[in-house]
């Protein structure tokens, strides 16, 4: 018989190893469920992982992860913050429109003038609008006691509705024979979140991503900020005792991964996307709550992750059109991988033992 | 096969590939907004696309992708295409407008075609029906057979296409009961089952006996069922699953014909940019068997009004009519032009509510 005994500690090999060990078990169980629909496990498999980075066309896909990891990871690191103290964010997702809709409005506001200090503008407009759209719940919870979960997950449903009045209205592009959407930043070279090198993927959110991802692995690490997030999330009493004012962190933690879920879709409305347009958010917010828990909200685990994440997303795509798989399967791959991740986590804080039958 | 598409794939990449490189076999591809199974426009595309590869058998190769969102992720999905050596690209949803021109400027030799937009370029063409023709039909219909005089629209995204649906519709509704009225929502979606259920049921809630959509999914045929004494109407694909109540009629998008054309014309090497607008008369406008829960003279106006657009003598955009806001637009006997229906942004006489902007 299996028996569970709990670890004294968490297992700090499990803690790396499960993981890996969550992506293998889902390629085996993936495998199954893409040889029960008639294709070849192995050939799926290897267009997942293996053809984008190193399949005949991987000098356009290797960039294109890049450019879907790059918000992913600004996000999640972000979350990763808050989530580490015990506060919920799960309203990336509004906070990443905002940020949207800002930037591009201070963008458009000079069109077509062309300056070198607009696209640092539209930045920080960006990080402002996100950060303004977080500290609602945040202020709402330290001054009412609000569920910051609930009104932040609340709050995307309010930015969608700005999301659609922005592109039908204010921001429509006057020349765009009523057609909702605004103007396409990548016809606007003062506000285009263009290449930094072409043909790399490498634009200022991915370069912002990066700076993220250390910043955060710095605070964390090196400073009483991130001593003190780290002291709340496993010992909130002890936290009280050390000095820790919950009030401050819950500003700073929902302000910066607001700002962060801004400055993402900042970077994405006047890169990739182009535009505002009603149906410009595609789930990053969400999808990073999975990247920030996949990459243990480590900063580098989350680095990881995300780039893991945006290669299943590519690779999906690549199998569907080349294999013709059916993009729900695609989905449930990538489900499965949360899933087995979360049960095998397990492993980190308990041991399997083989047990005895006792006798009664 | 394997690598010739590489062979193309890779000189594409390069820009310098020629048709005359290209192979005996020519690969299509598909960019679909929703899943294959929506029943609704998806569906009819991808109908579409299994008659390129009936009528052409093993010269053809066909591909598509599903459910790609509109916007950055739609230029991969392309790009992706593009680079496997597709020889032409139908993405059929308005939003991979600026995507399709965007990576159609990157591949001159690939032939591109884009459902419902306005944007060409030498590789690019445009495509588009006349549902609007269909929406006349429906108008006329539901106008008989209402008896509350409430008419709920399903409507997706206020762009010209919605919106001279919903004005075709209520012309003609109003046209044979003047106390008609319409309730619209707006769902900004094309495809979503839960919310477009969620419409359906409140605008049965607030009083209408019939539900017109302008969204891809059967969800609104079931909400109806479930409600009784509501009629709908297939959208995109006949539906006739709910035959013959709630859905007594429908507007059916015939793609097949088309797609197998310009898949001719990129194997003949004849393929031009073209801007095409078909409607009942040409066979891409379908209206789906009308049920007997429809009384016989009902169905017989219906069928007139089809057999008069498709002979070229009814245009459902006919004077005289009136802006919403009052002001003349059509006088009598005027027929709108294409360019004001195909930049349509204003509701006519008589319609209640905003355009949301």
């Amino acid at each position: 018989m299996l028996k569970l005994e709990k670890r004294p500690q968490p297992s700090r090999s499990w803690t790396y190893l499960t993981p890996l060990l969550a992506v293998v078990i889902t390629m085996i169980v993936g495998g199954a469920l893409f040889s029960l629909m008639g294709n070849n496990p192995v050939e799926v498999i290897r267009t997942i992982f293996w053809d984008p980075l190193f399949g005949e066309f991987a000098f356009y896909y290797r960039p294109q992860m890049l450019v879907k990891g790059a918000p992913l990871i600004l996000i999640a690191i972000g979350l990763s913050l808050g989530f580490r103290a015990g506060i919920w964010n799960i309203g990336a997702e509004g906070q990443y429109i905002i940020g949207a809709i800002t930037g591009a409005a201070v963008g458009l506001a000079f069109y077509p003038m062309e300056s070198w200090i607009i696209f640092p503008l539209m930045v920080l407009a960006g990080a402002l609008g996100g950060w303004a759209w977080a500290m609602i719940p945040a202020i709402l919870k330290t001054r009412f006691g609000t569920n910051e979960i609930l009104v932040s997950l609340m709050l995307v449903y309010v930015a969608e509705q700005l999301l659609a009045k922005m592109a039908l209205g204010a921001l429509k592009n006057p020349d765009g024979f009523g057609f909702p959407g605004s103007r396409n930043f990548q016809q606007y070279p003062s506000g285009h979140n263009a290449e930094i090198i072409a043909g790399s993927g490498m634009h200022w959110g991915v370069v912002a991503a990066f700076i993220a991802v250390i910043f955060a692995y710095v605070l964390l690490n090196r400073h009483i900020l991130g001593y003190h997030i780290r002291l709340t999330g496993q010992a909130p009493r002890a936290a009280r005792f050390a000095g820790v004012r919950p009030t401050r962190l819950i500003l700073f933690c929902l302000g910066a991964s607001g700002a962060l879920a801004g400055l993402a879709g900042m970077f994405e409305v006047s890169g990739p996307a182009g535009q505002i347009n009603i149906d410009f958010n595609v789930g990053y917010g969400f999808t990073a709550i999975i990247v920030a828990f996949l990459g243990r909200l480590h900063p580098v685990g989350i680095l990881l992750a995300g780039l893991l994440m945006a290669l299943t997303y590519i690779g999906g795509e690549i199998a569907q059109s080349n294999l013709g798989l059916p993009a729900a399967a695609i989905q449930m791959f990538q489900g499965m991988l949360l899933f087995f991740l979360l049960a095998v986590d397990l492993l980190t804080n308990y041991r399997i033992r083989l047990a005895k039958a006792e006798a009664a | 096969m394997k690598l010739t598409s590489f062979l193309t794939g890779a000189a594409m990449a390069l820009g310098l590939a020629t048709s005359a490189l290209a192979q005996d076999i020519t690969k299509v591809g598909f960019i679909y907004v929703g899943p294959i199974g929506d029943g609704g426009w998806t569906y009819e595309h991808d109908k579409g696309r299994l008659a390129v590869e009936e009528a052409f058998g093993d010269k053809v190769e066909t591909v598509y992708q599903e459910s790609v969102p509109e916007g950055a992720d739609a230029s991969r999905a392309i790009t992706q295409m593009a680079l496997q050596g597709a020889d032409l690209i139908f993405t059929t949803s308005f939003g991979y407008m600026d995507a399709t021109v965007g990576v159609a400027s990157k591949f001159p030799d690939v032939k591109f075609e884009h459902a419902t937009g306005y944007k060409t370029a030498p590789n690019v063409s445009v495509y588009s029906a006349r549902f609007y023709e269909g929406r006349a039909v429906q108008g006329h219909i539901a106008g008989k057979m209402t008896e509350t005089n409430i008419i709920g629209y399903i409507a997706s995204f206020p762009i010209p296409e919605v919106i001279r649906g919903i004005n075709s519709a209520y012309i003609h509704a109003k046209r044979v009961n003047p106390d008609v009225q319409f309730k619209v929502i707006w769902a900004y979606t094309w495809f979503n089952p839960a919310k477009e259920a969620d419409a359906a049921t409140a605008l049965i809630e607030q009083g209408a006996d019939v539900i017109l959509q302008h969204t891809d999914s059967t969800a609104p045929q079931a909400a109806a069922e479930k409600a009784e004494n509501v009629i709908t109407f297939g959208q995109a694909s006949d539906m006739s699953e709910y035959a013959p109540h709630p859905r007594v009629s429908s507007i059916i998008d015939n793609w097949a014909p088309y797609y197998i054309a310009r898949t001719q014309a990129v194997m003949d090497g004849s393929w031009e940019s073209v801007n095409t607008w078909d409607g009942i008369r040409e066979g891409m406008v379908g209206i789906g068997e009308i049920t007997d829960a429809v009384p016989a003279d009902v169905k017989a106006e219906a069928l007139a009004m089809k057999d008069a657009m498709a002979a070229g003598e009814y245009h459902p955009f006919t004077g005289p009519l009136k802006k919403q806001d009052g002001s003349d637009w059509l006088a009598e006997g005027e027929v709108a032009d294409d360019g004001t229906l195909a930049g349509m942004n204003f509701y006519v006489e008589g319609l209640e509510g905003d355009i949301p902007q």
